[in-house]
C-alpha cells in the first residue's frame, strides 16, 4: 500500500515536472512551427541567473525569479528578431541555428564554472508534509500546483485574451490570420519569448529540488522533445497526457528495476510511438502533413 | 572607401559573366584544348596532389597527426553534407555513427583480437547497419523528427554504457591495436577521403543521386512515381553512417582508445560547422570547411571549452549571414570574370 502511494505521489511530481519543461517547447512549435532547440539552454540560464541574483547581487528570491523569467523571455524574442526571422521556413537552418545558440549558452555557463553538483537554489518554503505515511516536501507540492495553475492559465489565456486568440489563429492558418491583421512576425517573436519564459519558470520551480548543472540543458531539451513527439507536436493536451505516461512509467521503472534505467523509458516510448502512431497521441490534424 | 566613392561618381557597377570555357564545358561538353581540360581538372588535381603529398613533406609528427584527424573529420563532414543536401535529413547526432564505428572496431580488436584490416570493414558495415536500424522508425516522417531522434541516440547510448558498465563503462576500451606504421596510418585515411569525395560526386550524378535529391525536394512526387521513399532514405542513412563509422573506427585505432567522448557533442557539431562554413550541398565545401576549422581549432586548443562556443557562434553567423558558405564564393571567382562597367 505504502509503495503504491509512493509511486502515485512521486509519479505525479515527475509528470508535473515533465509537463512544465515541455509546455514551452510545445507552445512555440504549435504557434509558429519553429523548434526551439535552445529551450534547455534557456532553462539552465534561468537557474543560473537566479543563483547569481541570490548569491552575487544579493537580491530577494522573488525578484531574482522575475528577472530570470524576463531575461529568458527577452532572449527568446531576440532569438527570433536576430536570427530566426532570417531563416524562417528553412527547417534545417532553424534547427541548426537554435541548436548552435543553445551550445553557445551552455558552454559559456560551463566555462564560468557551473557544472558538477555544487550549486543549488533554496526552496520557496522549507519543510515537509506527510500524506498517508509518505513524506513530501513543500517544493514538490509547489511543482504540482504550478503545473496545474499554468495549464489553467494557458487555457484562459488562449481562449479569452486577444493575444492568445492571435496565437491560436496563427497556429491554425497563418495566411488567413495575416489577412485579418495579425502580425505573423510579432506573434512568432512573442511565442518564442513565451516559450522561453515557460522554460525559465520550469527552471526556477524545479531547480531547488535538484542542482544547477549544465548537463541538465540537454536533458530538459530531450524531455521536452520526447514529450512533444509522444503527445503530438504542438498539442497541449497531448503534452499533459504524455507527461503522465512518461512520468509514471519512469517512477515505476526506477522503483521496480533501478533508477539508472529511468532514461531508457522515454526512448522506448518514442520508438514505439514513431512506429505505431507517428503523429503522436493527439496530433490528429497534422497527421497527413508529417507522414511521407 | 575611396573606391566606393569613385564607383558612385562614375556610375559603375560590377558585372559578372561566365568564363567562355565554363559556358562551353557546361553546355556541350566539348573540350578542344589541354588548357580547357586543365581548367576542369585543375582543382581536382590540386586536391589529390595536396592530399597525397602533404604527408611526405611534413616530417613533424604533430602536424601529421592533425592532418590525419582533419582528413577523418572531413569524411564526417562529407557524410553530413550528403545526408542533409541530397537526402534532406538534418542530423544532430553524427556522434552516434562515429561512436558506433569506434566501439565496434575497438571491441573486435581488443576483445576478440581481430587484425586491423578486418576490424575497420566490420565497424563500417556493422555501424552503418545498426545506425540505420535504430533510425529506421523515424524515416517515414518528415520535419524535425529525424533531428530529434538523432540528437537523442548518442546521449542515450552514453547513459546505457554508463549504467550497465558494458564495453569498458566510463573508462572506455584501452588496449586497441594501433597501426603498424605511419604510412598505413596516413594513406589509409587519405585514400578513404579521396574515395568518399569522388565516390559521392559520382553517386550524386547517377540515377540514385537524382532520386535522393528528388526526395529532398518533393517526397510526395517521388512516392507518386512508385518509388519507396523510406527505403531510399534508409539507403542514404546507410551510406552516410558507413562513412562516419569508418572515421570512428579509424580514430579509435589512431588513439588506440575508445571511450565515451566518442559519442560526444564535438563529433555532432563539427561536421555541421564545417559544412555550413564551407558551403552546404557542394561536396567540396565540407572538405574546405574541415581543412579550415580543424587546424584552427587545434591552434586555439588553449581556449579549452570555448572552442565549441566559437564553432557554434561561427555556425550562427554563417547560417544567418552567409548561408551559401565559402565554396560558392570560390566557385564564383573560378568560373566567372568580374569587371566594372558603366551603367
Amino acid at each position: 500500500m505504502q509503495e503504491i502511494l509512493n509511486v502515485l505521489i512521486y509519479g505525479l511530481v515527475q509528470s508535473s515536472y515533465l509537463a512544465l519543461v515541455s509546455i514551452g517547447f510545445s507552445l512555440t512549435y504549435g504557434i509558429s512551427r519553429m523548434p526551439n532547440f535552445a529551450h534547455g539552454a534557456l532553462y539552465i540560464l534561468a537557474a543560473f541567473i537566479v543563483w547569481i541574483g541570490l548569491n552575487v547581487l544579493g537580491l530577494t528570491h522573488i525578484f531574482s525569479i522575475l528577472v530570470a523569467i524576463l531575461i529568458a523571455a527577452g532572449i527568446g524574442g531576440l532569438l527570433y528578431w536576430g536570427v530566426l526571422i532570417r531563416v524562417r521556413g528553412m527547417e534545417a537552418s532553424e534547427i541548426i541555428a537554435t541548436f548552435a545558440l543553445s551550445i553557445v549558452i551552455v558552454e559559456l555557463i560551463r566555462y564560468f564554472g557551473f557544472f558538477g553538483t555544487s550549486y543549488g537554489l533554496p526552496p520557496f518554503f522549507e519543510g515537509v508534509v506527510t500524506i498517508g505515511g509518505i513524506t513530501i516536501d513543500y517544493q514538490r507540492i509547489i511543482v504540482i500546483a504550478t503545473t496545474f495553475l499554468l495549464v489553467l492559465f494557458l487555457w484562459v489565456f488562449t481562449h479569452h485574451t486577444k493575444l492568445g486568440l492571435g496565437f491560436r489563429a496563427i497556429a491554425q492558418d497563418e495566411h488567413v490570420a495575416m489577412m485579418l491583421g495579425i502580425d505573423s512576425d510579432l506573434m512568432a517573436a512573442l511565442s518564442l519569448a513565451f516559450g522561453s519564459a515557460l522554460a525559465a519558470l520550469a527552471a526556477v520551480v524545479w531547480t531547488p529540488i535538484t542542482q544547477i548543472a549544465s548537463e541538465a540543458a540537454l536533458n530538459v531539451l530531450l524531455y521536452a522533445m520526447i514529450i512533444c513527439i509522444l503527445g503530438g507536436l504542438g498539442s497541449t493536451i497531448g503534452v499533459l497526457i504524455a507527461s503522465l505516461v512518461i512520468g509514471y512509467s519512469q517512477i515505476l521503472t526506477s522503483t521496480l528495476i533501478g533508477p539508472e534505467y529511468q532514461m531508457i523509458v522515454p526512448l522506448a516510448a518514442i520508438l514505439v510511438i514513431l512506429i505505431v502512431k507517428p503523429s503522436g497521441i493527439f496530433g490528429k490534424q497534422k497527421e497527413l502533413e508529417e507522414r511521407v | 572607401m575611396h573606391q566606393i566613392k569613385e564607383v558612385e561618381e562614375k556610375g559603375l557597377r560590377k558585372e559578372r559573366i561566365d568564363r567562355p570555357i565554363k559556358a562551353r564545358t557546361d553546355d556541350i561538353y566539348f573540350l578542344s584544348s589541354f588548357r580547357e581540360i586543365l581548367y576542369l581538372l585543375g582543382p581536382r588535381i590540386v586536391l589529390i596532389l595536396f592530399l597525397l603529398l602533404f604527408p611526405v613533406f611534413s616530417p613533424n609528427p604533430y602536424v601529421l597527426r592533425i592532418f590525419e584527424l582533419t582528413c577523418a573529420s572531413a569524411i564526417i563532414a562529407l557524410s553530413w553534407d550528403f545526408l542533409v543536401s541530397s537526402v534532406g535529413l538534418v542530423s544532430l547526432g553524427h556522434a552516434l555513427f562515429f561512436g558506433l564505428g569506434g566501439y565496434i572496431a575497438a571491441s573486435f580488436s581488443a576483445y576478440l583480437g581481430f587484425p586491423i584490416f578486418l576490424t575497420i570493414p566490420i565497424a563500417m558495415v556493422g555501424g552503418a547497419a545498426i545506425s540505420t536500424l535504430l533510425i529506421l522508425p523515424c524515416l517515414r516522417l518528415r520535419g524535425i523528427y529525424f533531428a530529434l531522434v538523432t540528437l537523442i541516440y548518442p546521449l542515450l547510448l552514453v547513459r546505457v554504457i554508463e549504467a550497465t558498465a558494458i564495453l569498458g563503462g566510463t573508462l572506455g576500451i584501452t588496449d586497441v591495436e594501433g597501426f603498424p606504421n605511419y604510412l598505413v596510418e596516413v594513406y589509409l585515411v587519405v585514400i578513404a577521403l579521396l574515395i568518399s569525395f569522388f565516390g559521392l560526386r559520382r553517386l550524386l550524378n547517377e540515377d540514385i543521386g537524382m532520386v535522393l535529391r528528388a526526395i529532398r525536394d518533393n517526397d510526395q512526387m517521388v512516392r507518386a512515381s512508385g518509388i519507396n521513399v523510406t527505403s531510399y532514405r534508409a539507403l542514404g542513412v546507410f551510406i552516410s553512417s558507413m562513412m562516419t563509422s569508418f572515421a570512428g573506427a579509424y580514430v579509435a585505432h589512431l588513439y588506440m582508445f575508445v571511450g565515451l567522448p566518442h559519442f560526444g557533442l564535438d563529433y555532432s557539431i563539427f561536421p555541421i560547422a564545417a559544412t555550413i562554413v564551407g558551403g552546404i550541398g557542394t561536396i567540396s565545401g565540407p572538405l574546405i570547411g574541415s581543412f579550415l576549422l580543424l587546424p584552427a581549432s587545434e591552434a586555439l586548443r588553449a581556449l579549452g571549452p570555448l572552442r565549441i562556443v566559437l564553432y557554434a557562434l561561427l555556425l550562427v553567423v554563417f547560417i544567418v549571414g552567409k548561408p551559401e558558405g565559402i565554396m560558392s564564393y570560390l566557385q564564383r571567382k573560378y568560373h566567372q570574370i568580374e569587371r566594372w562597367i558603366e551603367v
